[in-house]
């Protein structure tokens, strides 16, 4: 089936198998690998990408439902050569390890920010429950988002 | 992690869509959100040969008030449901289930009526649901109906649809005057399910004594149900908190309880009667009680 | 000043890749040509493989090949066990089964197709006859006569039996004063759950005859032999490289027969063939951890001296062995005593064999085992005797600062066990939460107060000491520019050994931190190494590193001092300069590179170039140690346990970048933590894997932990140059007896004096529902 996708701005236009996956076609057709798999259960984030500005599981999305929509992946985030206040975030606060589920987590936090532009830590702690990290406890992701939050629009 | 193969379909409009659901009655499967069908699918739990994609179906996302009632299509999601001022002016009950459901992505893409018409017995919409009397309307080749919530859900992911049949919309009573309602729920700690799910919704007639109440149960056996001794027991009496408990103490009565690695169905029978005093306690609360 | 570096909070130079989406995991390479492996796993805990029927696999769209054990026999080796003990028996353990399966998951066929898709459809097709055996899952049961074998072969199902005994019995046991307690533990089993499940891609080139192969491993030069070893061929021929490794945790310190199978296809087609597992493998076919049963005996004095420990250890080994399995378990025996004075000691540790997946290296690996024992053990001897848990411990801890043997025959290194405990105990404010405790319990509320002081052994370790080597490679190159590359053996996979390291060459060296980079985790470029795991990376890759830059000072002040006409000793680097000790003469850094490599004018006898390889070995492990207290509030209704406070001061010697040691001990008590209360992997007694996915094994999630108060003190180790100890696992090790000592601390009220992990509601339930609890005022 033939879709078209518009990825970080950017139009894609393929035929795929409509089981397809829509982490699938990011990673594997749009050559997009920054947004990972972690589980089968759409349960860890890893995968997390927006799919019309809204955060979903990309893992849980076939790609011909995305079929006209757009969607941004953690590579679609720095603008001109500058960071996404919640990637300078994470580097500052050191919100990552080994960094596998950084790049979904960092688009949940995106929607967070769109809807809650200052967030308490209890706010952010919810706000990235559906993302698994096994590295970080969290507590620094937590100062990540808040770094963010503190320095955006600025 | 990855399904077998289907073929898609994606109906423009809802006779569309009643049209292939006939066609595929036997080998096809209806798709909303996705939120309780692709993981399945995933698993090859689900291998359906067609996918009726209800996705791209027009007007099949919205809330509104009509006749004194609330309406939701059924392809709303979660988080439009958590977040809807209408539902927080005239429903509160549906805001707070919805809140409660997986996390901001399952919330984000999955669907009020997928949810429903899936009829997992640890989701949380179809307490909230009991507990409203909610109808559901379903549409198919040979026409529209509502069916009562009290004949929705039939059994371990079955409901009284039929084959064919396309759930559209529920419709809830909004919250009548002197009136209340709660959902306290006990997460599974992995899956976010509910071990038990508990939704209320208590009235009070002018002297605060319960004039009416309705309790819907999730998470503890096949199906969802209303506890109606529950009900029974606390209707006419005042909401004291020892009236509440006690009352509460009927909330498993003649159920055949679940038990799993988790809560054992004696463990689960005792947090369904604790969760049960919560929810009326919090709904009487919110209706202006003591 | 560049010398200033050690010890600073340092952004990473890891980071910039990995939020961007612009690093590379193993699933994140493709080849030209490349295949897909997928694999036909036994559904059954035991079972004899009757028939392997792969027609319909091999006949469905894109399949270029099936592989079955018998495929596989003779022409790849067995999956290695490094692990050398007397007695040990190592049963031979396939890379595909032959003939019997004997745990859930195990890889029973190979399935190669040209798409990932296609290589999981085709693995439905395949059609495996099993003949059902009797499973064995409990260990007790195992040890039984009769027992169902897990290995015909071997005649029993018990792997290894150790003793550790040290100090004089006779006069403990003869000794009527002394109070004896008894206590069976369970530490339950879990899985490391990185989530970058594992994953390899093998590419064997026919023509030049070499193997490549990409894996998400924490070891890549064990790897490369190993998988030179299991395919016959000339090591070497192989390359291992570990990309980005998205976690490990232990799991990814193996060799694992998938990746045998996968560097076997590549070779049998001449072409790259990629592996990556689904979480659903992940649980069942990735090694686990933990699962022990500890039965505890503690002999006291009146006053709480404890006078000797006793505990016989059964570990659940799983079905075979992988890398480090049966190592796990002597690792407990080893500090079992953790941080006390004891002068007598008695462990027997008995190795089983099950139908589960293998045990292994789970962060901690051993000592999460052995604190939690002696932790527990110590709150157990604090309410025997009435005493506060904290007198217990400072009655028991040795003396500050000097290093003591323990009849265990381990060699703590320096230790202030005093130091750290005060210091937790101002930090939360211990003697107020023990006034608030007993206000809450007159209103009939649970409130919990947990301590757990521990000692681990980490920097592995000595050769001497470990199975496979315990040294680690440095390598420090000064380019022709003047940049500097740096190649450690110990690969990191989140660590952020990439800045740290940084941290240490641009400090000895004097130049900007930004002119430093790191590699690891290629063979072909890193010349030799071990890995990174037991807290190792910095106390022994760091040195090994920062004695490599010794050898280039060395060798440029040679230089610098001909060129400046003072003596070598003299020479000093600073600010991107080599000067006199008064400053008064220098040159800059870049000018002697350029001569180095120029060689124009080189003092007599020095080679041209800056580069220096170190090879570290350790005289001796490191002895972290800390203090924790984990405040938790129980419902009284429903046995929820809820978190409140968490307070850890951790000593791992010298820190040098805070906000990594930060990021390690945050982890290590997520893991921690979630073991206590909530993760748990179960069989039941067929050898079904019933916590199979993500919907049943809870994982620790964000919203389940509080604000975690951390703080340090600082010990430096005299067993490195560097002064570090090591913290990667310390966290782990010391909160999963802090949180089960909090939740019995607060259920004591019922009588209770032990509950196993995970803490689960119910299990707090069953208590509560017995009775009232005394002392509480009528309502």
């Amino acid at each position: 089936m033939k879709i078209g996708i518009k990825i970080n701005g950017k139009w894609h236009e393929n035929d795929v198998e409509p089981r397809l996956l829509l982490v699938h076609y990011l990673r594997d057709v749009a050559s997009l690998t920054g947004t990972h798999i972690g589980c089968e259960s759409s349960l860890c984030g890893a995968c997390t990408v927006l799919l019309n500005g809204d955060a979903v599981k990309s893992c849980t999305v076939l790609a011909v439902q995305a079929d006209g929509a757009e969607v941004t992946t953690i590579e679609g985030l720095a603008r001109d050569g500058n960071l996404h206040p919640l990637q300078q975030g994470f580097w500052e606060e050191h919100g990552l390890q080994c960094g596998f589920c950084t790049p979904g987590m960092i688009m949940s936090a995106c929607q967070l920010l769109a809807r809650n532009p200052h967030p308490s830590r209890g706010e952010i702690r919810e706000g990235i429950e559906g993302n698994l990290c096994r590295c970080t406890g969290y507590q620094h992701i937590v100062k990540a988002v808040e770094w963010a939050a503190e320095h955006s629009g600025k | 992690m990855i399904p077998e193969s289907f073929e898609y379909h994606v109906p423009k409009t809802v006779d569309e869509a009643a049209r292939m659901a006939a066609e595929f009655a036997d080998d096809g499967k209806v798709l909303a959100g996705g939120h309780s069908l692709i993981p399945m699918m995933k698993l090859r739990l689900a291998s359906p040969k067609h996918l009726i994609d209800l996705g791209r179906v027009e007007g099949l996302k919205y809330i509104r008030e009509a006749d004194g009632k609330i309406e939701i299509g059924a392809l709303t999601t979660h988080f439009q449901a958590e977040y809807a001022t209408l539902l927080k002016e005239k429903c509160p009950l549906l805001p707070e289930t919805a809140r409660a459901i997986g996390d901001v992505q399952v919330r984000n893409k999955g669907t009020i009526g997928g949810s429903l018409a899936h009829a997992d017995p640890a989701a949380d919409w179809p307490a909230a649901a009991l507990a409203l009397d909610a109808e559901l309307k379903t549409v198919s080749t040979s026409g529209e109906r509502w069916i009562p919530v009290s004949e929705f859900f039939v059994d371990l992911l079955t409901t009284s649809m039929n084959p064919g049949e396309i759930l559209t919309a529920i419709r809830f009573p909004a919250l009548p005057v002197r009136s209340g309602d709660a959902y306290a729920k006990h997460a599974h700690p992995a899956s976010g399910f509910a071990v038990v799910g508990v939704a209320a919704r208590v009235t009070l007639d002018e002297k605060g004594i319960v004039e009416k109440a309705r309790v819907g149960v999730t998470g503890v056996s096949s199906k969802a149900y209303r506890a109606s001794s529950v009900e029974a027991a606390i209707t006419g009496k005042a909401p004291s908190s020892k009236n509440l408990d006690t009352a509460s103490l009927h909330a498993v009565d003649g159920i055949d309880l679940n038990g799993d690695l988790y809560a054992s169905a004696e463990y689960r029978g005792h947090l369904a009667k604790v969760y049960t005093a919560r929810a009326l306690a919090l709904a009487v609360e919110r209706a202006g009680g003591k | 000043m560049a010398a200033k570096l050690l010890g600073e909070r340092i952004k990473r130079k890891e980071d910039p890749r990995l939020i961007q989406g612009r690093a590379h995991y193993v699933d994140d390479i493709k080849l030209v040509g490349m295949l897909h492996l997928a694999f036909v796993r036994s559904p059954y805990g035991h079972a004899r493989l009757t028939a392997i029927n792969t027609g319909a696999a091999r006949n469905a769209p894109g399949v270029v090949a099936v592989f079955t054990g018998e495929d596989l026999k003779g022409r790849l080796g067995f999956v290695p066990c490094a692990v050398e003990m007397d007695g040990l028996k190592i049963p031979e353990h396939p890379c595909l089964a032959i003939g019997e399966v004997r745990y859930v998951g195990e890889p029973v066929a190979a399935v190669v197709a040209t798409g990932r898709y296609l290589a999981a459809d085709a693995a439905a097709l395949v059609e495996v006859d099993y003949d059902m055996l009797p499973a064995v899952t409990s260990m007790e049961q195992a040890l039984e006569k009769g027992s169902p074998l897990v290995h015909e072969s071997l005649g029993d199902n018990l792997a290894f039996v150790a003793k550790i005994e040290g100090g004089d019995w006779k006069s403990v046991e003869a000794d009527p004063s002394l109070k004896v307690i008894r206590q069976r533990m369970i530490n339950q089993r879990l899985g490391p759950m990185a989530i970058e499940t594992r994953g390899v891609i093998a590419s064997y080139s026919p023509g030049e005859d070499t193997l490549t192969v990409w894996s998400s491993t924490q070891i890549p030069h064990l790897l490369k032999t190993h998988l030179a070893i299991l395919n016959k061929m000339d090591e070497s021929r192989c390359r291992v490289i570990a990309p980005e490794v998205g976690g490990a945790f232990g799991s990814k310190l193996n060799v694992y027969g998938e990746e045998g199978v996968a560097c076997f296809a590549s070779r049998q087609l001449g072409k790259p063939v990629k592996w990556i597992e689904g979480r659903r493998e992940n649980l069942a076919g990735t090694i686990h951890g933990r699962d022990q049963i500890d039965d505890v005996e503690i002999y006291a004095k009146p006053d709480g001296t404890v006078v000797g420990l006793k505990c016989f250890i059964l570990a659940d080994l799983g079905a075979y062995h992988q890398f480090l399995t049966p190592g796990i378990p002597t690792l407990t025996a080893m500090m079992v005593l953790g941080c006390y004075n004891i002068k007598n000691v008695f462990v027997e540790t008995k190795g089983v064999f099950t139908n589960k997946m293998a045990t292994d290296a789970y962060r901690g690996a051993g000592r999460p085992e052995a604190t939690y024992i002696i932790e527990r053990a110590m709150d157990l001897v604090a309410r025997e005797l009435g005493m506060d848990p904290v007198d217990v411990r400072m009655k028991n801890f040795p003396a500050p600062g000097k290093d003591i043997v323990l009849p265990t025959g381990v060699n703590y290194d320096t230790a202030n066990y005093q130091k750290t405990l005060k210091k937790v105990l101002k930090l939360s404010g211990y003697s107020k939460l023990r006034k608030e405790q007993v206000r809450l319990r007159k209103k009939g509320k649970l409130l919990g107060i947990g301590l757990s002081t521990y000692v681990e052994i980490c920097a592995m370790g000595p050769s001497s000491r470990m199975p496979a080597g315990g040294w680690e490679s440095g390598t420090v190159r000064v380019e022709p520019t003047g940049k500097v590359t740096v190649l450690t053996g110990a690969s990191p996979h989140g660590q952020g050994e990439e800045t740290s390291f940084a941290q240490i060459v641009a400090g000895e060296l004097g130049i900007p931190y930004d002119d430093v980079t790191v590699f690891h985790g290629d063979t072909a470029q890193v010349p030799m190494g071990i890995g990174t795991f037991g807290s190792r990376a910095t106390a022994v890759g760091g040195s090994a590193i920062y004695y490599a830059a010794q050898r280039i000072k060395k060798k440029m002040a040679r230089i610098a001092a001909h060129k400046l006409e003072i003596k070598p000793g003299e020479v000093v680097f600073a600010d991107g300069k080599l000067q006199s000790k008064d400053g008064s003469k220098s040159v800059a850094f870049t000018e002697i590179v350029t001569e180095a490599y120029y060689a124009r004018q080189l003092p007599p006898g020095v080679e041209p170039g800056l580069s220096e390889l170190y090879v570290f070995e350790p005289p001796n492990f490191t002895y972290p140690f800390g203090a924790h207290v984990a405040v938790t509030e129980i419902d009284a209704q429903t046995g929820e346990v809820s978190l409140r406070n968490y307070f850890a001061v951790d000593d791992c010697g010298r820190i040098l970048n805070p906000m990594l040691v930060d990021g390690q001990v945050h982890g290590g008590l997520a893991q921690g933590i979630g073991q206590a209360l909530w993760e748990e992997l179960i069989y039941d007694e067929n050898g079904q894997l019933l916590t199979g996915t993500l919907m049943d094994y809870a994982m620790p999630r964000a919203r389940q932990f509080p604000w975690f108060e951390t703080a340090n003190t600082e010990t430096r180790t005299p067993v490195n140059p560097l002064g570090v100890k090591g913290v990667g696992e310390a966290g782990t090790i010391g909160s999963t007896p802090a949180l089960v000592n909090s939740v019995v601390d607060a259920m004591s009220a019922f009588g209770v004096r032990h509950i196993d992990m995970p803490l689960k509601p119910e299990k707090i339930w069953v208590h509560l529902k017995q009775g009232a609890m005394p002392g509480r005022d009528a309502a």
